[in-house]
C-alpha cells in the first residue's frame, strides 16, 4: 500500500504533480463553461417566454437537440465539425494544410452548450415562481422592462435557480472526464497515461474517483454558502 | 445544387448500404444494455433505497456511502475503474472462477452501468418512499396488514407514481450515459458510428447518429408522459 502511495509522490518517479496538473485543467475547463454556459440558458429560457412564435421554436429546438444528444456525441460533433468547418473555409481561402482545432476550445463550446440547455430548464422553472403582481407593481412604479429585469425579477429567480443550477454544476463536472477521449490531457487522461504507464489500474483509476468526489464535496460547500448570500433577505424574516 | 447531390451529403445511399445494418446492430446493443442494467439497478436502487430508511445503522452507513460514491464520480471512472481495475486482479478472479465475468467488457460495462444507475435510483426510490403519508402506514397498522402487505399492496404502488417521472428522467440520462461504453470496444450505437467514422471519415456518420440519438430519446420521453399521465388519471 505504502508502496502504491509513492506512485502519488510529486518527486521524480511519481505521479502527483501529472494528476495535479490534470485535475487543475478539468477544474478550469468546468469553469470556463459557465461564463458562455449560464447566460446563454438564460437567453434560451427568455427565447422560450416570447410571445412570438419564431424565438419559441429557436428555443425548443436548442434544448431538445442539446439535451438529447449524448455528451459524448455532441463533444465529438463538435470538435470534428469545427475541425471540418476550419478546413473547408482555409482551403476556400487558398490556405492548404492541417488544421486542429484546439481540444480545450472545443470541450469548452460543447460542454458550455450542452450546460445552457440544461439550465434554459431550471431559468424556465424558476420564471415560472416570480408572482405576476412583481412584473405590475415594477410596471405601476413606471420601471423600465429592463430594469424590471435586472433589479426586480433576476434577484428571485437567481434564489429560485441555485439549487437546480448546483445539480447541472456537479454533472458538468462528472462529464468533463469525457474529454480524455479528444486526448485534452485532465485529470482522466493523466490517470489513464499513469496506468498504461504503471500497470496499477486499480490503484490509480480509484484516486481519480475520489479526486472527483473532493472536487463535488468542495463545490457543494461552495454552493451553500451562495445559497445563504442569495437568500440573505429571507432570513430576518424567519428567526 | 440538385437534390441527388443534397441527399448525397446527408444521407449517402452507398454509405448507408455500408454501415445500415450495423448501424442497427449497435441500436439494438445500446437498448439490450440499457434495458438489463436498467431492470436490475431499479432492484438494487430499491434495496438500497430500504436500506437507507432502515433503522439499522450500520446499513445506513452503508447505503449513504454508496450512494455517494457512485453520484459523485463519473461512469467513465466508474467503468474503468471495474474493466481495467478489477480485470488486473486476474490471478484473484480464476482463483474464484469469474474470470470469465471480468475478462468480458460486456459483463463489466453491464455491471458499472447497473451499479452507477442504482445508486441515482435508490435516490429516487427513498425520495418517492418518503413521499408517502405517514397515515398510510398507520391505517395499514390499525387494519393489521402484513409488514409485507403493506409494503407491497399500499406504499409501493403509491410511491412508484411518484417515482415514475424522476425514473423516466433516469433513463433518458442512462440511454445518454450508453454511448461511454463504446470507450471500452463495445460496439453500441456510439462505438458503430466510431468505427464508421474511423473508416469513412464522412461527417454525416455522426450526424445519423445525432439523429437517432434523439429519436430514442424523444420517442421514450412521449411515452413516458403519455404512461405517466395513465398512471396518474385517478389523482386528477
Amino acid at each position: 500500500m505504502l508502496e502504491q502511495l509513492s506512485l502519488l509522490s510529486f518527486a521524480s518517479g511519481g505521479w502527483g504533480q501529472a494528476l495535479l496538473a490534470g485535475a487543475l485543467v478539468t477544474i478550469s475547463l468546468a469553469l470556463a463553461c459557465l461564463p458562455i454556459g449560464l447566460p446563454l440558458g438564460l437567453g434560451v429560457a427568455l427565447m422560450a417566454r416570447s410571445p412570438k412564435r419564431f424565438p419559441r421554436a429557436v428555443a425548443t429546438v436548442f434544448s431538445t437537440v442539446f439535451r438529447g444528444l449524448p455528451e459524448l456525441l455532441t463533444l465529438l460533433i463538435i470538435y470534428y465539425g469545427c475541425q471540418i468547418a476550419a478546413q473547408k473555409i482555409l482551403a476556400a481561402m487558398g490556405y492548404e494544410g492541417e488544421v486542429m482545432i484546439n481540444t480545450f476550445l472545443a470541450a469548452m463550446i460543447a460542454f458550455s452548450l450542452v450546460f445552457a440547455a440544461f439550465s434554459s430548464e431550471i431559468w424556465l422553472g424558476a420564471f415560472k415562481t416570480v408572482a405576476k403582481g412583481q412584473y405590475e407593481a415594477s410596471q405601476a412604479l413606471g420601471l423600465s422592462k429592463a430594469t424590471t429585469f435586472r433589479k426586480v425579477v433576476f434577484p428571485q429567480l437567481v434564489r429560485i435557480a441555485m439549487p437546480g443550477l448546483s445539480n447541472n454544476w456537479l454533472s458538468l463536472l462528472k462529464d468533463t472526464s469525457l474529454v480524455s477521449t479528444i486526448s485534452l490531457v485532465d485529470l482522466m487522461r493523466q490517470t489513464n497515461l499513469a496506468v498504461s504507464v504503471t500497470k496499477e489500474p486499480m490503484f490509480f483509476y480509484g484516486v481519480a474517483c475520489l479526486g472527483y468526489l473532493l472536487f463535488s464535496a468542495l463545490s457543494g460547500r461552495v454552493f451553500v454558502y451562495i445559497e445563504q448570500y442569495f437568500s440573505r433577505h429571507m432570513r430576518g424574516a424567519r428567526t | 445544387m440538385s437534390f441527388d447531390q443534397l441527399l448525397a451529403l446527408v444521407l449517402d445511399p452507398d454509405l448507408l448500404e455500408r454501415y445500415g445494418p450495423r448501424f442497427i446492430d449497435g441500436l439494438l446493443v445500446t437498448g439490450k444494455l440499457v434495458a438489463i442494467s436498467f431492470t436490475l439497478g431499479a432492484l438494487l436502487g430499491m434495496l438500497l433505497a430500504l436500506a437507507r430508511l432502515s433503522n439499522n445503522v450500520l446499513l445506513q452507513r452503508f447505503s449513504a456511502g454508496y450512494i455517494y460514491f457512485f453520484r459523485g464520480s463519473p461512469l467513465l471512472a466508474q467503468l474503468f475503474l471495474l474493466y481495467y481495475g478489477l480485470g488486473s486482479l486476474k490471478g484473484f478472479w480464476q482463483d474464484v472462477g469469474l474470470w470469465w465475468f471480468f475478462r468480458d467488457a460486456w459483463y463489466c460495462t453491464v455491471l458499472a452501468f447497473t451499479l452507477n444507475t442504482a445508486a441515482y435510483q435508490a435516490e429516487i426510490f427513498r425520495g418517492s418512499l418518503l413521499a408517502v403519508a405517514p397515515g398510510q402506514y398507520e391505517a395499514a397498522k390499525a387494519l393489521s396488514l402484513k409488514r409485507s402487505t403493506t409494503f407491497f399492496k399500499v406504499i409501493l404502488p403509491q410511491s412508484l407514481i411518484v417515482a415514475i417521472g424522476p425514473l423516466g428522467n433516469e433513463l433518458i440520462l442512462m440511454i445518454k450515459a450508453s454511448a461511454i461504453a463504446s470507450l471500452v470496444t463495445i460496439y453500441d450505437l456510439m462505438g458503430v458510428t466510431k468505427l464508421a467514422f474511423s473508416r469513412s471519415f464522412d461527417f454525416q456518420i455522426y450526424l445519423w447518429a445525432a439523429v437517432l440519438y434523439l429519436l430514442i430519446v424523444e420517442i421514450v420521453r412521449r411515452s413516458l408522459k403519455h404512461i405517466e399521465a395513465r398512471l396518474g388519471r385517478h389523482l386528477r
